[in-house]
């Protein structure tokens, strides 16, 4: 239940502006990806290319491929509503449906498709989720309560287990933890290390502390200036990224010599 | 270990000088003996006096204040004077209205029948002989509502579909495309469209349409719909457009689809404001006069057919028994049933914005945990 993503020369614009250029990048099935860089440099962008996220935002639109287990996302007559029904994201700020139950959040991939489920099947879904999310030990008696009243760590692991409810290939993350204190922080973390044994994880991270702890491998992004394009500078295993980097830029963003 | 005296001292170091609490009363209390004084000597009355006690009051607490307590606190006052004066303005016209509908109404909605009649076969001689011979004021304004509801409720079958499909246009869809433009713009211009042309217009349509003389109900419910179409969009566009973004990109990010999205996410989050937005367009037009006049006509029976024959209206029955008494010689019955209509229609309107707030809280997303 996971897939490999490998981008091909992706160019990512926003109207005629060029916002990230040239990534070219393997992202292993079953593994953590985390990308750090600083403010700007298009992380988050290109992370919504890959689940043409980012066509939500009016005038954006990509040059290039994006190929999921060989099938390009970006080939004719794709539908991204398919696209993303196979890979999920999780976003910065958690926004569980404010009109929804705690299971009825959970159950929203499949309910607003309109999809028939039983109770029984309903329930067993619930729970396998939360229990995924961590999260089913602390709201397992309230599950008919609304979901904007759990606490902010505990509303983002909801909208991990709602993601996960409809069994995605690939879970993207966009700064997952900005919004949270040190200890959602680390059940999220925790979460992500679990959630690598069946899913593959794609994370945005200002943290690197987070990237070192919880990635495979890391990306590093940086940007040349304002109003220049963001780019891929260096991909490779966590450890070596963060200890022995091939560029000079890697190697002063992570030591904290400069961003 | 060293302990530090605290001063004692008998007033805060931090604090300037203080009215006593009862300021503003003591000031009140002078301010009305002195007014009442002043107007004593050109001729007693009591709007003058409340106007001259609210000036002396302004000028004497904020005076008092600037010099006891300086000029910030004296200036906070005066304005707050100022404010509390302003709303008590505002207020005046809304209470004198509803007491003295109140006040005229109250006979006429006590009259037998009156609620459950209608004007059919009611004379000029029924009332001549009401108030010379005291004989019980007869009609009623069972036909007047009934026509207002059926009018009213075909209206918004008309407009709530329209308006509200307007809106999501514009907001889920329009983006700044020029016909998104163009709506926005011709949805402002309905907005200022008299009540009397939006009557006449639906009366000219309707003419060419079905033939001259078409006068009913159906008619008028176009034209009331003509004036609440805008203000439905108006204020339906609004309540989507606070619909936080990222709920739209939580349900997207599931694999849902745009419709999906619009319809079990957007209006779910969005229902209440606009069903309260809804009513109040609603309570707009139930009052409405001139179009129903042009476009459906005056009726004094009843009719339950909107699409057929002359309707009759709340308004309209005010306006027609203000204008033309069943009785030309004794008009005061036709004035205490004129008083006894607005008394209902007032009430009504009361009652659709109070459910307006019931409907808001009912579906506003609810916080708990």
């Amino acid at each position: 239940m996971s897939k490999r993503i490998d981008v091909k020369d992706l160019n990512v614009y926003y109207g005629n502006f060029l916002a990230v250029e040239d990534v070219n990048i393997n992202i292993d099935a079953k593994s953590v990806t985390a990308f750090i860089g600083p403010s700007g440099c298009g992380k988050s962008t290109f992370l919504r290319t890959l689940n043409r996220m980012h066509e939500v935002i009016p005038g954006a639109r990509v040059e290039g491929e994006v190929l999921l287990d060989g099938d390009n996302l970006y080939g004719p007559g794709v539908d991204p509503v398919t696209v993303r029904s196979q890979i999920g994201m999780v976003f910065q700020r958690p926004n569980p449906f404010p009109t929804m139950s705690i299971r009825d959040n959970v159950l929203a991939g499949v309910k607003l498709n309109n999809k028939k489920i039983s109770k029984g099947e309903a329930d067993v879904l619930v729970e396998r989720s939360l229990q995924g999310a961590n999260l089913w030990t602390e709201v397992k008696d309230r599950l008919g309560k609304p979901g904007s009243g759990l606490s902010g760590g505990q509303q983002q692991r909801l909208c991990i287990a709602r993601a996960i409810a409809v069994e995605p290939q690939v879970i993207l993350m966009d700064e997952p933890c900005s919004a949270l204190d040190p200890i959602s922080t680390l059940a999220i973390e925790d979460l992500i290390n679990e959630l690598k044994d069946q899913y593959t994880v794609v994370i945005v991270t200002h943290n690197m502390q987070q990237a070192a702890r919880v990635s495979d491998k890391t990306a590093f992004f940086n940007i040349a200036g304002t109003g220049k394009p963001g780019k891929l500078i260096e991909f490779g295993d966590t450890p070596t990224i963060f200890s022995n980097p091939t560029e000079k830029a890697t190697e002063d963003y992570v030591s904290g010599r400069f961003g | 270990m060293t302990s530090t005296l605290t001063p004692v001292r008998k007033r805060s170091a931090l604090t300037k000088g203080q009215l006593p609490k009862a300021a503003p009363y003591i000031v009140l209390a002078v301010a009305l003996v002195l007014a009442a004084a002043i107007l004593a000597l050109i001729g007693f009355n009591p709007f003058g006096w409340a106007v001259v006690s609210a000036i002396l009051f302004t000028a004497g607490l904020t005076g008092w204040s600037a010099a006891v307590e300086g000029s910030r606190r004296a200036k906070d006052r005066m304005v707050t004077c100022l404010v509390v004066g302003a709303f008590l303005i505002a207020l005046l016209p809304l209470v004198s209205v509803i007491w003295t509908v109140l006040v005229k109404g109250l006979p006429g909605l006590m009259d037998p029948g009156f609620l459950s009649t209608s004007m059919n076969g009611v004379t000029g001689a029924f009332d001549n002989k009401a108030v010379e011979q005291g004989a019980p004021i007869v009609g009623g304004i069972y036909h007047a509502i009934i026509g207002t509801v059926l009018m009213t409720v075909l209206a918004t079958l008309i407009s709530v579909p329209v308006g509200l499909m307007t809106a999501i246009y514009l907001v889920e869809y329009g983006g700044d495309r020029p016909l998104a433009r163009a709506i926005t713009f011709f949805v402002d211009v309905m907005t200022g469209i008299p009540s009397i042309v939006a009557g006449l217009f639906a009366a000219a349509f309707f003419f060419a349409v079905v033939g001259p003389g078409t006068k009913t109900g159906a008619v008028a419910a176009v034209a009331l719909s003509v004036l609440m179409i805008p203000v439905v969009v108006r204020s339906s566009e609004e309540m989507l457009r606070i619909v936080p973004n990222e709920l739209r990109e939580a349900a997207y990010a599931l694999g849902v689809r745009k419709w999906r999205t619009i319809l079990k996410v957007v209006l779910p989050t969005a229902i209440s404001g606009i069903a309260s937005g809804i009513t109040l367009a609603i309570a707009r037009v139930i009052g409405e006069t001139a179009p129903i006049l042009v476009a459906a006509g005056f009726a004094t029976s009843i009719n339950n057919n909107v699409f057929s024959g002359w309707m009759a209206s709340l308004p309209t029955f005010i306006y027609t028994q203000i204008l033309n008494p069943t009785s030309p010689s004794n008009p005061d019955p036709s004035n205490q049933r004129a008083w006894g209509a607005a008394l209902v229609l007032i009430i009504l309107v009361m009652l659709l914005n109070l459910v307006a707030r019931l409907i808001a809280r009912r579906f506003a997303p609810k916080a708990g945990r």
